[in-house]
């Protein structure tokens, strides 16, 4: 999932991990590629993981794990660090998810559960304000409850934000409200991918304006 | 003359009152001016509203002010962390208050107050239960929430260095909420790692210019919040 993520940020990308799973995205770029990686509190320029014994409690990300920052990296106020995400700066932004409906609607800070503490930290801001937004997820619970939905049960963290969703069955496009299966793992076809999804799948090959939009991939 | 500069930990935050709004800087551990909260506690001001991006780790700094009982409401974007033990007891007791904000809605709040600017419209939170209650307009065909400034009387901020007029730099990542929330309060006061003549930082590496900042106190070597927590120390006042 996350090496599938990684070949489709474009060199020269500024981007924003998300915390858990999306943080590996980073180790997949392909060899070449420059991309500068942007941090909520306070980093343009984050580095490597701290090798143990060399952390620096002041310098953490947004997960709060000791980094590295690299040559040429920026530090920041938090009030500039969202101007970078709200006004549009940042290209990419890779993110978990409790869940995807179809129109891409991301559910990924509350369970909505009362003896949960709420926390909702940048995602908001993040999908309000970059311009793509990436998910990586499994595509079904630990239960076997799928997670591309058609509509959240979890409050959501945004509406018609989700560009395209990775998961270890399938990348799936939201395209005009509608999820459109990008690429199948190894060894899975679209009935298995379906049958796991609750919300409606389409394919690009069916005559759709998005037949051209492959093409160009 | 302009000297900013106080003795002690504790004759900085001497003047802070009960009832009053707090902003604490740091993200997590990093940036948290520990001495500057623990004094707080031993100086005893209750029915505090605190303003900080999380609510406190182990029984130290932050959690170690909850945890005295000196906070009424806390104001932040993440309170749910591994290692925060007493925010989340009081939380589900029903003993202290909180109102989540989305990051950079709380940085936003909190710049605008120091800019002179009493709300805005951002695009975070729109169609979700935050934004409940909040006004909303569109925009270009957009829709915005709108958000008010926090104003504080009191910020309590941790640099790197400071000069007696109160300029300030900063440490990589500690910087954070440090210099919007420096604008944002009455009362700015500060702990320095370090205070040095004033000249010696250059105009151009300046971050926080000394007009945002009032109190500063030295403290060289502070605690760091991180090796506390993870030794599971407990402030118990004056001392651990």
């Amino acid at each position: 999932m996350a090496r599938n993520v990684a070949l489709d940020i474009h060199d020269g990308a500024y981007v924003n991990l998300g915390i858990g799973i999306p943080e590996i995205v980073a180790g997949y770029i392909p060899k070449g590629h420059e991309v500068i990686y942007h941090t909520e509190n306070g980093l343009l320029g984050m580095g490597k993981p701290a090798e143990t014994g060399s952390e620096d409690s002041e310098l953490v990300n947004a997960g709060k794990k000791y980094i590295t920052a690299i040559p040429g990296a920026a530090y920041f106020h938090h009030a500039d660090s969202f101007a970078m995400i709200r006004g549009g700066h940042i290209d990419i932004c890779v993110l978990g998810a409790y869940q995807v409906s179809e129109e891409g609607d991301l559910a990924n800070w509350s369970t909505g559960n009362p003896n949960d503490i709420p926390a909702v930290g940048g995602a908001m801001d993040l999908v309000a304000g970059v311009k793509t937004i990436f998910v990586i997820t499994k595509h079904t619970t630990k239960t076997g409850v799928p997670k591309i939905v058609k509509k959240c049960s979890y409050p959501i963290t945004g509406k018609n934000v989700v560009s395209r969703i990775y998961t270890n069955l399938a990348i799936l496009d939201v395209v005009d409200k509608k999820l459109f299966v990008r690429k199948l793992a190894p060894g899975v076809n679209f009935r298995y991918v379906q049958e796991h999804t609750e919300a409606c799948l389409n394919r690009y090959h069916e005559k759709t304006s998005h037949q051209i939009y492959e093409k160009e991939q | 003359m302009i000297d900013k500069r106080v003795n002690t930990a504790c004759e900085a935050v001497e003047c802070i009152s009960d009832g009053a709004t707090v902003m604490i800087s740091g993200f997590g551990e990093a940036g948290s001016p520990v001495e500057l909260i623990h004094a707080l506690v031993d100086q005893g001001a209750k029915n505090l509203t605190i303003v900080s991006n999380n609510a406190g780790s182990g029984h130290v700094g932050l959690a170690a002010l909850i945890e005295n009982r000196q906070v009424k409401k806390i104001i932040c974007s993440f309170p749910r962390t591994a290692i925060s033990v007493v925010f989340p007891e009081l939380y589900r007791a029903g003993e202290i208050e909180l109102e989540l904000v989305p990051q950079g809605t709380l940085a936003e709040r909190i710049r605008a107050a120091g800019a002179g600017i009493p709300a805005f419209y951002t695009p975070a939170s729109v169609n979700t239960t935050l934004a409940k209650g909040k006004e909303q307009r569109d925009f270009n065909g957009k829709s915005y929430v709108m958000e008010t400034a926090i104003q504080a009387d009191f910020a309590l901020v941790k640099c790197a260095a400071a000069d007696k007029y109160g300029n300030l730099i900063y440490n990589k990542t500690a910087r954070n909420f440090g210099p919007i929330m420096c604008m944002a309060a009455n009362t700015t006061i500060v702990q320095a790692g370090q205070i040095v003549n004033v000249g010696e930082i250059d105009p151009e590496h300046v971050v926080t210019p000394g007009i945002f900042v009032h109190k500063i106190v030295e403290i060289t070597n502070p605690s760091d919040e991180s090796k506390l927590v993870a030794e599971n120390l407990k402030y118990h006042g004056i001392k651990y």
